[in-house]
Order: C-alpha cells, then sequence, then structure tokens
C-alpha cells in the first residue's frame, strides 16, 4: 500500500472540507473502497474517515410520514429497524439479500450507493477498462459478459450496477441528501446514478467534494404488496443477474399504483414509468404483469454470455409481481423461487 | 492378535482442537525474526518474451529491499529433469524467473522483496515490465484438430491411458436398438482451497534452509528444491503439518516456494513469499475437456457398444493427462469398446489432478449417456445398470480384488426412496417446483506407492509414531493414529503421531485417495515389527517371565504384554523399555505394494448417489435438495472422519454439476473471475439433505489394512447424477457444465 493521508472527521462541515481535492475520498465501511485500493484500482492521496459523525447515525421519522436513514447507519441495523421493517419490508428484503451478514454489518447506507460495478475487466487493473481508464476500451463487449447489461449500455461500456438495497430504493423514490462545498442539496434517486454514455468512468451524479449524509423515503412504503426477487448463480453471496423489486398498492383487487426496479440489468437501477402507469387499473395477474414486462424490457439486447437475462427478466418481473399478492409467504433465506 | 479397538471407530480429529483455537500453524503464520515479504509479479500476456524491467518506481518505494527476475536471479539448475517433481508430467516442467520466455498468461515474471508485504505488494505494483508479444491460442474447441496422444511417462504409470479396443464397435453400435451419442464439455475449474500457498523460508546459513510450505507432500517440497539450487538434502527441511485445503493444488510445488528459496538464496535472509487470490489462478487447474459418448443396448438392455473419447487441454509444454475414457469399460460388460483420449497444447499453464481429477469428467459423460439409453429402452436407470453389472472387469479381464457396488445400488436406493422416481416428463409438483430424481455409479481406482513409518514405544508409555506425510484436513492423522492404538493394543491416547516434516520417514504426496493405504499400510506394519520387538526383549528380561510363550500366545493390551493362557503373567511394555535402558524402544518399516500380487486384481472402490432435484418450471433455478451416496470403499478406519470426507465429496458434485466455472478471456487467455466473489464455490445456502452410507466390503488384496481410500469417491457420481435428476424432471440433458441459472429456460 502508497502512502497516504488520514484524517477523521466529526462533523459532517469537517469531512466535506477535509474532503476536498481530486483523490481525496471518504471512507465508511470500506467495503468496497479496501479492496479498490488493495487491487491497485484506485489510489487515494488522503483518506477521510467519517465513521466518527454521530449525526448520520440515526433513523428518524419525517413530518410528512416518511422515514429519514442516516448515511452512516449500517445496512444490517438499517434492514433490521422496526420502522423500516414495518413500513418499508422491500427496503428490508432487499438489504437482505445482498453480499453477506458481515458485509452488511460494515457497509453503510451512503456507500451502498456509491458501490463500483463488479465487471470482472473493471477488477484487473493490467486489462482496458474505460470505466477505469477512460478510452482504453471495453473487452467485456466481446468477452465475458453474463453479468453485464442488456438495457441502457453504450458501446463504451456495459456494465451493472450490483447493488440490492438501491433497486428498492429506485422503487420507492427515495431522496437522496448531499452536502458539499456550496451546501446541501437533495437528489432525486432517479437522477442519482446515471447510464454510462460516453463517460462511463461516471457512475453518479454526486460531486467529487460531496458527502451523503441521508437517504429520505416518502411516505408510501407498499408494506401490504412488495417483494423482491433475486436470481443468482449461487444462493447467497453472489450478486444479481436479474432482481426485481415490486410494489404496489391495491383497490379494490384492482392495481392503484405500482412502482417495480431492476437490477442486474443496467448501469443503474432499472424502472420504466410507463409501465407501472399501465399496471393501474389492472388485476394483478400474470397476464397484467407480462404486459409491464414487455414495457420494462422494451429494447433489451444481449450479448453472447448474457441474452438469457432478456427472458428471464421478463419472467421474473411476472413472478414477482404474483408473489407480491401475498408478502408473509416469502421467509428470509428462501430459495429465489419459493 | 488383539481385537481392533480403535480401528472402526468414530473418533474426532485428534488436531482438531489446535485448529479451531489457532494454534495449528500455517506456512504464512511462521513469524520467525527479521522476516523479508516478497510478492510476485505475474505476466499481463499470454505469449513473448520480457524485452525490458524498468525497476526505478519499484526500488524507491520505502521498505523494498530487492527485486529479482530472470535477470539478476542466481543460479539454477539447468536440466528439465532436475525440476521435474513427484506429480510431474512428462514434458519440460516451468521454471519461475529462469529465462524471458512467456509461456502463460500469469506466469511468475518477478519478486519483490520487502519489508512488510504492503510495501512490496505496492512496489511491484509500479513495476514496468516491457513484452513483445506473440499470438497464442487458447481456444479448446477450434484447436480440435490439433489433438495428439499424451507422452508416456512416469505420471502414465499411475494414471494409465485408455485400452485398445475390443470386439467391434461399428459393427455392435449399428445393430444396437437404443442408442445415444453425446457431446459433454466443461472449462477449466481452480481447486481454490481455503488457505492460499505461501512459503515461509528461514535462511539457517550457508546452504540450511528450514521450510515452512504449503504443499501436499514434504518430500516433495525438499526433494524439489535440493535439485533446483544444488542443495545437500540433509539441508533442506520442509514443514507442513497442516494444510488448509489442498484438492490437488498441492500435488506439485509451487512458484512461491522455488521464489522465496530464490530470494533467502539470494538475500541470506528469512523470505516468505505468499500468493494472493488472484495469483491462485495463474498455476494449475481442471482441464477443460470435450468428451464424446456413442453407446447401444439391445431391445432387452444390454450394453453392447460402448465409444467414449475426450480431448483435454494441456500446455505447450507438459502433457498432463487424467483418466478420463477408462471407467465404462471397467464399470460395464459391454464386449465393443472402443476409447480415446487425447491432448491439445494451448498456451495454458500446465493443467493438475484437481478433486477426483478425470473420474469426474468421465464418469459424467458415461453416467448420463447411460440414463439417455435407459430412456429409450424405456427402462429405469438403475435396472439398466444392474442388468449391466459387471461381475468382473472386462476392461482388463481381471477380476475385482472386491466389489460391492450392487448393495451400493441396493442400499441407496432404498433409503433415497428411488422407488419413488416418476417416469421422465410426468414430474411431481411442489408448488411452482417440478421434483426430479437421478442416479449414478461412481468408481475410483484404488493406487499403490510405497510409504515408510516409525514408531517407538518410550519409557513414558507412548508411542511414538512417524511419517512425513501430512494432512489437509481429512483425518488422516487421526486414522494413523487409530491404526497405530491398535497393534500394540493401547488406548488412543497413549498415541502420538509426528507428521508434516520432511525429516521423517518419506512419504509420497498426499492425493489420489491412497494416503490411508499406503501411509497407514506402513503405520501397521511399522507398530507390528516394533511389537514384536518389544516381545523379544520381554522374553530376555529378567526371570525370563514370559517363559516359552511365543508372540501368537500374546496379547497386548492397556501398556501390558499377557500370556493368554495365564493371564496373570504380564509384562509392562514400560519395564521392557527400562531394560532397554530407558532408550525408546524403535522400528521402521516401509509398506512395499506387491506388485505381482496386485496386479492379478482390478482394484477400485465403487459408489452409488441417489440424487433430488428441485427446478423452478418458469424461473428454470435448481436445488438439489436431498442426496444418498452409498460407497464401497473397503474397511472404514474412522466412521466419523469418513463420513465428513463423503459429505465433502457430495458437496463438491454440487459444485461441479453447478457452481464452478473459471471464465476464460479467450482473446485475452486469462481466467477472469479470479475471486471468491466471481469464482462461485457453494454456499450453505446451496447444500440441503445429504445422507452417506458405507456399505461393508472385505478386501484382502489392496494393502494390510483393506482399505480403499475415500478422498475422491464421495464426488464422483454426485454432478452425472444431478445432472439425470435435472433430466428426469424436465427431459433436457444439460451437456456443458456447470448448469448455471438461464440455461433451462
Amino acid at each position: 500500500m502508497n502512502n497516504f493521508h488520514y484524517t477523521k472527521a466529526s462533523s459532517v462541515d469537517e469531512a466535506v472540507l477535509a474532503g476536498k481535492g481530486a483523490e481525496n475520498y471518504f471512507i465508511a465501511g470500506g467495503t468496497n473502497l479496501l479492496d479498490l485500493w488493495k487491487y491497485d484500482l484506485t489510489h487515494p492521496q488522503k483518506m477521510v474517515d467519517v465513521n466518527g459523525i454521530e449525526e448520520l447515525k440515526t433513523i428518524t421519522e419525517l413530518p410528512n410520514g416518511g422515514l429519514r436513514l442516516g448515511a452512516l447507519v449500517t445496512n444490517n441495523t438499517t434492514a433490521y429497524h422496526p420502522l423500516v421493517e414495518a413500513r418499508y419490508p422491500l427496503l428490508s428484503r432487499t438489504i437482505l439479500a445482498g453480499a453477506t451478514a458481515q458485509i452488511r454489518n460494515s457497509a453503510t447506507n451512503g456507500g451502498n450507493l456509491l458501490q463500483r460495478t463488479r465487471c470482472y475487466y473493471f477488477y484487473d487493473p493490467a486489462s482496458p477498462c474505460n470505466k477505469r481508464n477512460p478510452g482504453s476500451g471495453c473487452p467485456a463487449v466481446e468477452g465475458q459478459n453474463r453479468l453485464h447489461a442488456i438495457l441502457g449500455f453504450s458501446d463504451k461500456c456495459i456494465a451493472t450496477f450490483p447493488s440490492d438495497m438501491c433497486v428498492a430504493l429506485a422503487a420507492l423514490e427515495a431522496v437522496v441528501r448531499v452536502t458539499g462545498p456550496n451546501g446541501s442539496r437533495e437528489i432525486a434517486f432517479a437522477d442519482f446514478h446515471r447510464l454510462p454514455g460516453d463517460r462511463p468512468e461516471l457512475d453518479n451524479t454526486l460531486g467529487q467534494d460531496e458527502l451523503i449524509t441521508a437517504i429520505d423515503l416518502p411516505p408510501r412504503g407498499y408494506a401490504e404488496h412488495h417483494n423482491y426477487l433475486k436470481l443468482r448463480d449461487r444462493n447467497s453471496y453472489a450478486f444479481a443477474l436479474v432482481s426485481v423489486a415490486t410494489g404496489y398498492e391495491l383497490e379494490a383487487g384492482m392495481i392503484a399504483n405500482a412502482r417495480i426496479a431492476l437490477g442486474g440489468v443496467a448501469h443503474i437501477p432499472w424502472r420504466v414509468e410507463a409501465a407501472e402507469t399501465y399496471l393501474e387499473g389492472k388485476a394483478p395477474t400474470e397476464a397484467s404483469f407480462a404486459g409491464a414486462a414487455d414495457l420494462i424490457l422494451a429494447g433489451a439486447q444481449g450479448f453472447e454470455h448474457n441474452a438469457f437475462k432478456i427472458e428471464l427478466a421478463r419472467r421474473t418481473i411476472v413472478r414477482s409481481g404474483m408473489m407480491a399478492l401475498d408478502p408473509s409467504c416469502q421467509r428470509p433465506g428462501a430459495p429465489p423461487s419459493l | 492378535m488383539t481385537k481392533n479397538k480403535e480401528i472402526g471407530r468414530a473418533r474426532r480429529r485428534i488436531e482438531g482442537e489446535l485448529k479451531v483455537t489457532g494454534q495449528a500453524k500455517y506456512a504464512a503464520e511462521y513469524n520467525v525474526p527479521d522476516l523479508l515479504h516478497g510478492y510476485i509479479v505475474n505476466a499481463t500476456i499470454v505469449k513473448g518474451k520480457i524485452e525490458s524491467i524498468d525497476e526505478a518506481a519499484t526500488r524507491a518505494v520505502p521498505g523494498v529491499v530487492d527485486i529479482i527476475h530472470h535477470e539478476n536471479r542466481p543460479k539454477m539448475a539447468y536440466f528439465d529433469m532436475q525440476y521435474s517433481d513427484m506429480d510431474a508430467p512428462p514434458g519440460s516442467p516451468f521454471r519461475p524467473l529462469y529465462d524471458a520466455e512467456i509461456k502463460f498468461h500469469g506466469q511468475p515474471i518477478a519478486l519483490v522483496v520487502a519489508k512488510t508485504f504492503e510495501a512490496a505488494r505496492y512496489a511491484a505494483s509500479l513495476l514496468k515490465i516491457t513484452y513483445t508479444e506473440e499470438e497464442f491460442d487458447v481456444n479448446l474447441k477450434t484447436n480440435l484438430d490439433r489433438a495428439k496422444k499424451p507422452s508416456m511417462g512416469l505420471a502414465t504409470l499411475i494414471k494409465p491411458l485408455p485400452p485398445g479396443p475390443r470386439g467391434d464397435f461399428d459393427a455392435a453400435y449399428a445393430t444396437a436398438t437404443a442408442k445415444f451419442e453425446g457431446e459433454f464439455h466443461h472449462g477449466a475449474q481452480h481447486h481454490n482451497p481455503m488457505e492460499m500457498f505461501a512459503s515461509t523460508t528461514v535462511y539457517e546459513g550457508e546452504g540450511k534452509l528450514t521450510i515452512y510450505d504449503k504443499t501436499q507432500g514434504t518430500n516433495n517440497s525438499q526433494l524439489f528444491i535440493g535439485n533446483i539450487f544444488g542443495l545437500k538434502m540433509g539441508n533442506v527441511r520442509v514443514i507442513a503439518p497442516y494444510v488448509g485445503g489442498g484438492f490437488g493444488s498441492g500435488l506439485r510445488p509451487q512458484h512461491q516456494l522455488v521464489l522465496s528459496v530464490l530470494a533467502a538464496l539470494c538475500l541470506k535472509r528469512n523470505v516468505r513469499v505468499s500468493m494472493d487470490r488472484s495469483q491462485m489462478f495463474t498455476y494449475g487447474h481442471r482441464p477443460e475437456t470435450i468428451q464424446h459418448t456413442r453407446f447401444g443396448a439391445t431391445a432387452d438392455g444390454e450394453l453392447t457398444a460402448v465409444n467414449h473419447v475426450a480431448h483435454s487441454e494441456t500446455s505447450r509444454y507438459e502433457d498432463y493427462n487424467e483418466v478420463v475414457v477408462n471407467h465404462a469399460g471397467m464399470l460395464y460388460p459391454a464386449q465393443n469398446v472402443t476409447l480415446d483420449y487425447k491432448l491439445v497444447p494451448l498456451d495454458v499453464s500446465t493443467p493438475m489432478d484437481m478433486r477426483a481429477p478425470g473420474g469426474v469428467t468421465g464418469m459424467v459423460a458415461v453416467e448420463n449417456t447411460m440414463d439417455q439409453v435407459a430412456d429409450r429402452l424405456g427402462m429405469d436407470p438403475l435396472e439398466f445398470r444392474l442388468k449391466n453389472y459387471a461381475e468382473r472387469d472386462h476392461s482388463s479381464d481381471k477380476p475385482f480384488s472386491s466389489k460391492e457396488l450392487r448393495e451400493c445400488y441396493r442400499q441407496g436406493a432404498e433409503s433415497f426412496g428411488w422407488k419413488d422416481r416418476r417416469p421422465t416428463g410426468q414430474p411431481e409438483k411442489r408448488g411452482n417446483r417440478i421434483v426430479g430424481r437421478g442416479m449414478s455409479s461412481g468408481l475410483w481406482d484404488v493406487i499403490a506407492l510405497p510409504g515408510k513409518a516409525t514408531a517407538e514405544f518410550n519409557a513414558e508409555g507412548k508411542l511414538v509414531v512417524s511419517s512425513a506425510v501430512n494432512d489437509c484436513g481429512q483425518g488422516a492423522y487421526t486414522v494413523f493414529s487409530q491404526i497405530a492404538a491398535d497393534q500394540l493394543g493401547l488406548p488412543l491416547e497413549s498415541v502420538k503421531f509426528v507428521y508434516g516434516d520432511s525429516e521423517l520417514p518419506l512419504s509420497p504426496i498426499q492425493g489420489g485417495s491412497y494416503t490411508t493405504g499406503v501411509v497407514g499400510s506402513a503405520v501397521k506394519l511399522a507398530c507390528l515389527a516394533l511389537r514384536n520387538k518389544l516381545f523379544k526383549l520381554a522374553q530376555i528380561l529378567d526371570g525370563f517371565p514370559l517363559g516359552d510363550a511365543l508372540p501368537q500366545d500374546v496379547d497386548f493390551m492397556d501398556g501390558e504384554i499377557i500370556v493368554k493362557k495365564d493371564p496373570t503373567i504380564r509384562v509392562k511394555l514400560t519395564d521392557v523399555v527400562a531394560f532397554n535402558q530407558g532408550k525408546p524402544v524403535k522400528a521402521s518399516k516401509s509398506n512395499i505394494p506387491n506388485v505381482f500380487k496386485l496386479k492379478q486384481y482390478t482394484r477400485a472402490a465403487h459408489a452409488a448417489s441417489f440424487v433430488e432435484v428441485e427446478i423452478d418450471e418458469q424461473l428454470g433455478i435448481v436445488n438439489v435438495t436431498r442426496a444418498v451416496t452409498a460407497v464401497a470403499a473397503g474397511a472404514i478406519m474412522n466412521p466419523k472422519t469418513a463420513r465428513s470426507q463423503i459429505l465433502g465429496g457430495m458437496v463438491w458434485g454440487i459444485s461441479l454439476a453447478t457452481r464452478e466455472e473459471s471464465l476464460l478471456d479467450k482473446k485475452m487467455g486469462k481466467y477472469v473471475n479470479d475471486d471468491l466473489g466471481e469464482y462461485h464455490l457453494p454456499v450453505h445456502a446451496d447444500i440441503h439433505d445429504l445422507e452417506v452410507i458405507f456399505v461393508e466390503e472385505h478386501d484382502e488384496i489392496i494393502n494390510a489394512l483393506g482399505a480403499k481410500g475415500i478422498g475422491e469417491i464421495g464426488m464422483i457420481s454426485m454432478a452425472p447424477a444431478i445432472i439425470n435428476a435435472v433430466y428426469n424432471a424436465t427431459g433436457k440433458l444439460v451437456t456443458a457444465l456447470p448448469l448455471k441459472v438461464g440455461d433451462l429456460l
């Protein structure tokens, strides 16, 4: 490891001040950053340890009936928090579908939003990668691309965003609160992550000097009808090939409003509002969800090793929609196709 | 002779407490004084030459002590033979840092030595290397036309090439009523033991080294290092009491051993070199293999025609071979058989033995083909196998030394509930899932090799038994202690087994499921020799207490020699030691296989697995929900550790069939999923109800213990049974392993 500066911040203002600079990094749980560092993929000059900022470690109710998740609350603490379990069980389920208990005990909410892709080529410093080394090329397009995108990719990058938690946050229309040298601002979740386009090195719209302070959940939590279905190459500790978060509200047996977000298929959690509008007024049937799936997957395109994901995603959307009818049958840790 | 009290008794591992309390030290955990740390620099091209190495930035990192590469390394041996090892296939073994030539991606090309591991790793990332690249090819499928016969060598003695044809395959196949032609493929896989390769080399002074190494053979590493660096064998001591998993990866000495010794000799310092996880993908692997089968049977279910052909990758410099195609001819009495096994040299590192090498590869093709033929006959797969049960090995026209496979079928089927299996295409439903049931036979050859052990009885009343052998965790130390205890009628607590040190009596590398048979037999023979010696000394004690009793007239029990006819006549073994002037009474013995007797028989362990899978009908997700494996492997020394070993094998079978795959980027010539996040080994959530049955089997031929070895046999029948179960549920035959999400859509 090369030498670097290390400083501990005890307030948001202190952290933002210390964090100014291109190769300065905030560190919280460190579950992804330390790996990137050890593997010679990132080269921090200064590490600003934000773990001492107590004000970011709380979960509080908002006046509008929503919930504010402190950026430094760990993933596990969030998943098992009584208010989250009661009002946002979809969020609990997505968090617990990710990583391992050990990782979730260290990983924080803010950090979860900022994890890097798991593309094999991104993790190999000797390999070209437009995300790591802009302009060097993308071997995944014609290489091993099982984990890769079928939607929203560009010719520069076909990587996927690996988070499970963020799939629920997208469906719930969370708001990301950030603070930087120029003050604080709020970013709608749909605007937080970005498609690769010509700048695959940019995963999101967070400013270089900005620190995530909290994630606000709107009042609507879809506690009655929700599901997270994650399909992966083994039953734990694997990233999603396809995952679907579904939430809807029923009125007189018909869908009043719906949210569907997909993980494992794009550079961002994938949401198509037209598909959600399509479901309004329809009965929660396989046919309805199949119709929504067609809208969500419009334009999907596979590569040599991931073309199966298109059909798999279609079926998973339908299954997740049907499973959301009765969330009580979904035991944590149960095999995914229960 | 006293009755066995320990052999056959369920005993926990004698070293278990040391392991779970962290007292058992592994190769990278010996923190000797003034230790330097080496980090390996790996080639980032596949084929070509190193043109230049720019050391400036690396040398500038504080803490860096030296950079060693082909231009500045100390003298190494010249002849290929000197780089050979106990598991080396025919060819010209790879020589780390020998010259500028690059032969495979990830080849070690330099070692950065620093005061800390972190400094070495960071400095290594700054080493600037320029290459001249040459065209390479790592694609097995497009190079099948270059396939060739494997070269003969020492390795082909243990792993024989396929026997010649018998009968007339073409005619029999043409006239067969039910036939199936299949192609089967699996990609490369890497061993991935938990403990990564490491060697801590202690520089003891002029040409003398003590090396704590991760290896499956202390003597193998000792010979290898002695030969390469021209050191006297007595000056090279290799210690490896504990191995955090091997799976075959430690059967050959690995790069870090050569490099740590190179640096220690160069700098006259203590040096540790350890690999990180991605470097665990830069040496041998299970070779990618493509197999073709054509089996034919008559209308009444007699298997008449068997053709099995395999093409495996090897490196450009060695002919790694394994037994892939020989087993169909041993398992089934078909009279018209042609087998072929060929190698395709590619620009990869030499493949290595990995978990039931060859056997599991071949059995997938054989047993999946058997089910397809049974399906075409409308016969139950088990009935088809029983119909074609071989009472004798027709491939070599020899009897089996013992074979209780029929009993494996019977007990396994009964415990599993095979009678509930439904015909293919009419699966039972459980919610969204359909249920499939499948079975498979398994076979693993019993290998006989020489091994040596020493036994001594001391004044403290302890039996100390020693061998250079080591144990990857399967329970060998415990089993050897049990064997020793019984020979002298001692409680297990009175036995101390000393192991994992090249200074102890010579042992072969531990692999191939032969360690219990080879070293265990040596332990038995050494202890019997010691027993004899103790008896002879007891005879001449003051007053001749044993009178005219002969060896067969006495029992050894709880530290005493007791005359059977008059149990009041007893001699304490410690009194015998005292008579020996307090010096331990000692005997050494080698287990030399009786090749003449052995070669009259086919010697193999057998097994049968029965597997239930649940498959989500729409999503195609497969879970192995239940499995029973019945094993006939001769005498079982310790049912507890044996059961654990078979369970482990069953998990590896699930892994082979549904999880593990090294993803090769053919343009880059590199395995890209080189970490445990993306190289998918099974997790707890993947493993459900597993049952192990040991079938009683007596074998007087194979070795002094009648034990066949159980390292591999638990795995072999699992993978084909899983694929057969998936076929039973879905009617789809999966021919490319592993079976992945998406394959059944």
